[in-house]
């Protein structure tokens, strides 16, 4: 019984991280049609943030400040915001599909940081001892990953509940109406740069929350954990959900981690050790499959906002 | 001095046929593939099978490798444009009416698929076409600009790539199937209403930039090495070249990417002199900052976008 609960209570702090990532990710694509295909830059701007203000001192690198966990939450969300308005800058103004390129070049000069400045990020090492919080009250068991869950479900909440009063106010209105006619917003006289840079931004701060979330929970973060495939996966969520609607997104999010986590024990159980390695690549490729099929099978996902038009 | 332009060179050949393949494509489709470098590294893989298939031959003096790997570069040529040619069947066709962005998102996942599938099928390890060690020829000496050193690899490479876009360059100007994309890539309705089949036009286009990133990628293999994620390290720089040449502008386009990619190619090997050959990416993201900021639609481009 505690076994389980506590592979619940591990599994449900990932769905709420990637839920909190993908309502960033939805911000940007879902309601302002920006495309970004960095997502996992930005989770890794958050975390090393967060990680490198909060963990203790060391002798080998030029951090550890030893900062409050708080204090590395708001810094991670503003270090990811000001990246997403250094790429939105840079081509919020140009034809879409160069966000796309700047934002997969922003995740790759984060990936190459996060590789070779070894005096900063710890190079392919990673950040260690991240501090968990509270955990000198709550002991390391299932306790702990309770109130993690518990404070993460919370902010996932407040993440939803913003963005769906955000949605609704004048504000949203006019995220969508870019969305579907650009040349319409402008005539009616709103700065359609001002509000795409705004959404990208805001979006940008939600993935590193997300990452910063998932440094302080795992205690361990390094550049593997940030390939492209993260990306890849927070977009599987957002497409199988459904892109523009918020509940989509976290609902896309237990379904897509679920399927990776089962596809993962398989992989683990049904196939002979000596293959594991080799295999391991197949479980990508069965998401990327998943992606694909339901872009060609159901283009809305499973909650998509009806009535809106792709393109 | 001379061999970091001459290494930037080769680079830059390599980047600029995969570049050129690329901007047919935008240009036609309408969309920016992501999934290109992934048909370069499946390209180069196939070279290695069927490579790896024939017997094997004496080296063609003085280069490394022998006739096989010619035979076995056109086999991978047509099996690049295959693969481009299904993809388009399977994935990118049934998309297309729903806009740009949904092919890009798919062109994405295509290229996650793609890649895992290469790494699945032939390893992680970095793989050659030979194991015969070539030494390089001294063409200039050290006295003169700190000296150069090729290989006759490097210079085929270097000969070669001109030869390849002069005959593009001829196919599309004079050939009706190149005049054609031509048409097709400046106005696509009226191309259409000129007579023109558009999925001829299509399929032209995804054999044409299919079969040019397999001899760049076949460029790269024997230049530098194959490992499955080559196609993803090489897609920035693609995507560099193409914004700096002009991105769809016509047949000034295949010009701007070559361009473009030897840009690139200067740009990386000063950075890997400079930094190190880690922090190469950086070069790519270097020239795209710029570009993006000074120029937005190339160096040649010319209709605002």
């Amino acid at each position: 019984m505690m076994g389980v609960l506590g592979y619940a209570s591990f599994f449900l702090v990932f769905v709420a991280i990637y839920a909190i990532i993908a309502l960033g990710l939805n911000l940007q694509w879902g309601s302002t049609g920006l495309f970004n295909v960095g997502v996992a830059g930005f989770v890794a701007t958050g975390a090393y943030t967060s990680a490198l203000l909060t963990a203790s001192p060391t002798a080998d690198r030029v951090n550890g400040f030893g900062l409050p966990f708080a204090a590395g939450m708001v810094a991670a969300c503003a270090m990811a915001g000001l990246v997403g308005l250094f790429a939105g800058v840079l081509t919020l103004r140009l034809r879409r599909d160069y966000l796309a390129i700047t934002t997969f070049g922003v995740s790759v000069l984060i990936q190459t940081i996060a590789q070779n400045a070894t005096a900063l990020t710890g190079g392919p090492f990673g950040v260690q001892f991240i501090p968990r919080p509270a955990q000198t009250w709550l002991g390391t068991g299932l306790a702990w990953n309770l109130a993690y869950l518990a404070m993460s479900a919370a902010l996932l909440a407040l993440a939803y509940c913003g963005l769906e009063r955000l949605r609704d106010s004048p504000w949203g209105r006019v995220l969508r109406v870019i969305r579907e006619d650009e040349e319409a917003a402008a005539s009616i006289g709103k700065r359609v740069y001002l509000f795409r840079l705004q959404s990208f931004a805001v979006g940008s701060m939600l993935m590193g929350l997300g990452g910063a979330l998932y440094a302080h929970f795992v205690g361990y973060i390094a550049p593997q954990d940030f390939l492209p495939i993260l990306t890849f996966q927070i977009w599987a969520m957002l497409i199988v959900g459904g892109s523009g609607s918020n509940a989509g997104a976290i609902l896309g999010s237990a379904v897509v981690w679920g399927f990776w986590s089962a596809s993962g024990v398989f992989l683990r159980n049904w196939i002979p050790p000596s293959e594991q390695a080799k295999a391991a690549p197949l479980q990508t490729a069965i998401i990327g499959a998943l992606i694909v099929a339901t872009l060609l099978a159901r283009p809305r996902g499973i909650l998509g906002d009806l009535g809106r038009k792709h393109g | 001095m001379l061999q970091l332009v001459a290494d930037g060179i080769i680079i830059g050949s390599i980047v600029a046929l995969g570049a050129i393949g690329l901007s047919l494509t935008i240009s036609i489709f309408r969309f920016s593939n992501f999934s290109h470098g992934e048909l370069m590294a499946w390209g180069a893989y196939l070279a290695l099978v069927v490579n790896g298939m024939i017997a094997a031959a004496t080296p063609l003096e003085p280069f490394s490798f022998g006739w096989p790997l010619v035979a076995a570069t056109l086999c991978a040529v047509a099996g690049a444009a295959a693969l481009a040619v299904a993809l388009d069947t399977l994935v990118f066709r049934r998309l297309r009416r729903h806009g740009s962005i949904t092919l890009v998102i798919a062109s994405f996942g295509a290229s996650l698929v793609l890649r895992s599938l290469l790494q699945y099928w032939q390893g992680g390890v970095p793989k050659y076409y030979t194991e015969n060690l070539q030494i390089a020829i001294n063409v200039v000496p050290r006295s003169v600009q700190g000296g150069l050193r090729l290989t006759p690899d490097q210079m085929l490479v270097i000969g070669l790539m001109p030869v390849l876009v002069a005959a593009l360059h001829a196919f599309l100007r004079y050939s009706l199937l190149g005049r054609s994309m031509r048409a097709a890539a400046a106005n696509p309705d009226l191309a259409r209403v000129a007579g023109i089949d558009p999925e001829r036009v299509y399929r032209a286009t995804w054999i044409l930039g299919g079969g040019l990133a397999a001899i760049a990628a076949v460029f790269a293999g024997i230049t530098v090495q194959l490992r499955p994620t080559m196609g993803h390290e090489l897609l920035l720089p693609l995507f560099a070249a193409v914004i700096l040449g002009g991105a769809g502008s016509g047949i000034a386009s295949i010009w701007g990417a070559v361009l473009g990619g030897l840009v690139l190619g200067l740009a990386e090997s000063t950075a890997v002199t400079v930094l190190g050959a880690e922090y190469r990416p950086v070069a790519a993201i270097a020239v795209l900052t710029i570009i993006l900021l000074w120029r937005p639609n190339g160096l040649f481009g010319e209709k605002s976008a």
